[in-house]
């Protein structure tokens, strides 16, 4: 462990502000005045400072203006949060609502031996893992591929964006028919070149893989946008002076757009996480069961959850579930969070260092093209710029 | 290159788009929401169903709205129980949006009288009473509360039979006539015996059932006590009979006599009209399914035999009206008229629902479906409805059963043991019941 440099974090992150003018422009003067004051005035024996309400509006204002978005959180996400809570720790079926029996923890302690429980975490992880995987890898290569410029370039931005318009209900009824034993397209073209057909909802990998495919299909797009919207913040002369030095695609891609794109992963990835702990939509629908498949091969926390309260109509152990998944889905991206400030913290230091040594060098140690870029950009920059966007066409 | 790829997938997704808007809107068309009140002497009745009850289709509400001039009658129905089941206890907790008469499958209807006889209307208080003579004992007794309140009115019951594909048959080198089959077939083990000749001479990939999940539930159908005895007692667990549809339910996976369809899946819909399976055991109200399944493709190929092991019954359902209702006494009239003997009688003819009401079961006795190669349905459900158990039911009879063909889908699908599909089944139960 490096200690850590406050010192130079502190100018970076709080960049001096020049003082504000004082709101108000005339100081007030509580001299007679020339003419004589109207008679509401009059009455009271101090008269209100002409600025106060606006200062006081100017104060309240924020609040006001945030207040709506507040006052609906608190009716629709903090209320039914902490009425989760209150109601996880009872006993209580949906046929009857009114009779409540304490069950203090309970709901909680029970869980941690509900077999079906640790299954629907162990699926829930595994399916996270073999959707956002894949579908954040092949984001980003198809932003770097939008990125160069072609023909019809606005528009296959635009349509890789369709998948993530469809609803959740239609796509997943489309691919379980194509995932389908008996007459699924899928098993078609499997036995096409000789291979047996698969029973894709029944065996725990397989029915896992499909609906990964599912959640693949229709995030990567949008993963995709948002990585493009990334790529388009490094500036340019970081590939024109990696393209000088003879780096390939690939070297660019791995040296300049990754590290440049970092905060935007991170993002992704935090994301995906809580999107891939929260699923249900797809697994539910992908055979119509509650149960996630007979041997609950791909049931997700959310939809055992659901199982619990509309299947069963347990709701307060229905409750501790989803109050379990919030907290699994608080640390999670807690970890997250701490993974990539770490790694970012450790960077600056690094940086910082490299910017010395860049000074004193002109060359730096992570990305040497940088510097070359400002060496050079000020006299090709126009010739170099179309030559490299053009190669970028082809 | 990457143009041409890029440009073919988006060729794809377009594609694929096309196809999900044009499922979107086969779905679209969302129900009404129920409309104003009684504006005028104008009365729009709503009614909430599952499955297909068939009203509708059989004119029944066109003649209600004829007979009551200012009365409208607005249907919303969903397809799988289970799912109405849900929202219906949602909004029965909630207790808003509840139409003026609700649907209960017999498999819940002891969950109304003994957890939320609170929450629907005493149909006693509109003299429902007087219509205790036309309906089967059982049958009125099972909607009957604890203090005698009347909380539905019987629609249908599920009288079981064999429905069976005369086509397939015919190819595997086995008899067609109903009759010759009904004796081959007088046990469950002449039943499966006639399966391995079957699946020996199998014409194509079909198989012998559809799922050995439908096997399990026609035979449990035959027995009084399943999961529960009379006094409300659990028994599931040590109940014989039912041990015994478990195990030929076993013996037809493990002999691989099934199509291992999950029921009421997409792919179970499309193996109707793919020849997928040769006998499907149907309870009357399965008549409507095939039909609608199997298409008229099918018209003629199918026929139906007496069921195997005596008679038993499978589902049937009532119509009740929700203390929450707008319009309570019309609600009542239209489900009393609904439900009266000569309605019922009409509805068996279009629609195949069996009548719960004793006068309409002799009305229809001499009925026969052109669809199953004119076989006296009226006959052969007839006999089933009157020599069927009187069985017991319990509040989590649905759950239970779907816990059990569950475990029953791993020995038929994934090759699982008795034992060990047995212990998953009674996991299941035990994390059902919570």
């Amino acid at each position: 462990m490096l200690p850590s440099v406050p010192a130079l974090r502190s100018p970076l992150l709080t960049p001096p502000v020049p003082p504000l003018p004082h709101p108000k422009g005339r100081p007030v003067t509580l001299t007679a005045p020339e003419t004589p004051a109207p008679p509401r005035r009059a009455a009271t024996s101090p008269p209100p400072r002409p600025g106060a309400a606006r200062r006081a509006w100017r104060t309240l204002s924020p609040y006001a203006y945030i207040a709506p978005f507040f006052t609906l959180f608190a009716a629709f996400g903090l209320f039914p949060l902490l009425y989760t809570a209150f109601v996880s720790l009872y006993r209580v079926e949906l046929q009857t609502p009114g009779d409540m029996e304490w069950r203090g923890l309970g709901n909680y302690t029970a869980l941690f031996g509900d077999s079906y429980f640790w299954t629907s975490l162990r699926n829930t992880f595994t399916i996270g893992v073999l959707s956002t995987v894949p579908q954040l890898a092949m984001a980003l290569g198809l932003a770097h591929l939008l990125n160069y410029r072609m023909r019809g370039r606005t528009f296959l931005r635009t349509a890789i964006l369709l998948p993530y318009a469809t609803s959740v209900a239609a796509a997943t009824l489309v691919f379980a028919q194509l995932f389908g034993r008996d007459f699924g397209l899928i098993n078609y073209a499997l036995g096409l070149i000789g291979i047996d057909p698969v029973d894709w909802q029944t065996g725990t990998l397989t029915s896992q893989i499909a609906v990964s495919t599912i959640v693949i299909w229709r995030w990567t797009g949008y993963n995709a946008l948002i990585y493009l919207a990334g790529m388009q913040s490094i500036p340019d002369e970081l590939y024109e002076a990696a393209a000088m030095d003879g780096a390939s695609r690939w070297r660019q891609f791995f040296h300049v757009t990754l590290p440049g794109l970092r905060p935007t992963i991170v993002f992704t990835v935090i994301v995906s996480t809580i999107g891939a702990t929260q699923l249900f939509g797809e697994p539910l629908l992908l055979e119509g069961s509650v149960s996630g498949g007979i041997s609950h091969q791909y049931q997700t926390l959310g939809l055992y959850m659901y199982e619990q309260g509309w299947g069963f109509f347990h709701l307060g152990r229905a409750a501790a579930i989803a109050w379990v998944m919030f907290l699994l889905i608080v640390v999670l991206v807690g970890v997250n969070a701490l993974i990539a400030r770490r790694r970012s913290r450790g960077e600056r230091r690094e940086g910082s260092s490299g910017t010395e040594r860049r000074r004193r060098t002109g060359r730096g140690t992570r990305t040497p093209y940088l510097s070359r870029a400002r060496r050079t950009s000020r006299t090709h920059t126009d010739r170099t710029d179309r030559t490299d966007r053009e190669e970028a066409g082809r | 290159m990457p143009i041409a790829r890029a440009a073919r997938r988006t060729a794809v997704r377009l594609g694929a788009l096309a196809l999900t808007g044009a499922l979107l809107a086969a779905c679209g068309g969302s129900p009404d929401s129920p409309s104003a009140d009684s504006a005028g002497g104008k009365v729009t009745i709503t009614v909430d169903l599952f499955g297909s009850f068939g009203y509708k289709e059989a004119g029944l509400y066109e003649e209600y709205e004829k007979l009551h001039p200012g009365v409208t009658i607005k249907q919303t129905d969903t397809e799988d129980e289970a799912d109405y089941w849900k929202s219906l206890q949602t909004r029965l907790a909630g207790g808003g949006g509840l139409a003026d008469v609700q649907g209960v499958e017999v498999g819940r209807i002891a969950s109304v009288t003994q957890q939320q006889s609170d929450r629907f209307e005493d149909l006693r208080t509109y003299g429902a009473d007087r219509l205790k003579g036309q309906f089967a004992e059982a049958k009125w007794a099972a909607a009957t509360g604890r203090n005698g309140e009347v909380l539905g009115l019987g629609t249908d019951v599920g009288p079981e039979a064999m429905c069976y594909r005369t086509d397939l048959f015919r190819r595997a080198g086995l008899p067609t006539d109903r009759e010759e089959l009904a004796r081959r077939w007088a046990t469950w083990d002449g039943y499966l015996e006639l399966g391995r000749q079957y699946k020996a001479k199998a014409p194509g990939r079909s198989a012998w059932l559809d799922s050995v999940g439908s096997l399990y539930s026609i035979m449990i159908g035959q027995q009084k006590e399943r999961y529960y005895d009379a006094s409300g007692k659990l028994i599931w667990e040590n109940n014989p009979a039912l041990r015994e549809a478990w195990d030929h339910a076993v013996e037809a996976a493990e002999d691989g006599l099934s199509a291992r369809l999950d029921q009421w899946s997409p792919q179970w819909n499309q193996a109707f009209a793919g020849g997928s399976f040769a006998t499907i055991p149907c309870p009357a109200w399965m008549l409507g399914y095939i039909k609608g399944q199997a298409g008229e493709a099918g018209k003629g190929a199918w026929d139906i035999a007496r069921l195997p092991g005596g008679a038993g019954n499978w589902g049937g359902s009532y119509l009740s009206v929700p203390k929450a209702a707008k319009h309570k006494k019309e609600a009542y009239e239209l489900i009393a008229w609904l439900t009266a003997p000569e309605q019922q009688a009409k509805l068996f003819r279009k629609q195949g629902n069996f009548p719960s009401a004793t006068g309409a079961i002799d009305q229809v006795a001499d009925a026969k479906d052109p669809y199953f190669s004119d076989a006296p349905i009226g006959r052969i459900f007839g006999e089933a409805a009157k020599a069927a158990p009187v069985q017991v039911l319990g509040p989590h009879d649905q759950n239970i059963a779907q816990q059990i063909t569950n475990a029953l889908s791993e020995v038929e699908r994934k090759g699982v043991s008795s034992e060990q599909a047995w212990s998953n089944a009674r996991k299941g139960v035990e994390n059902t019941l919570g």
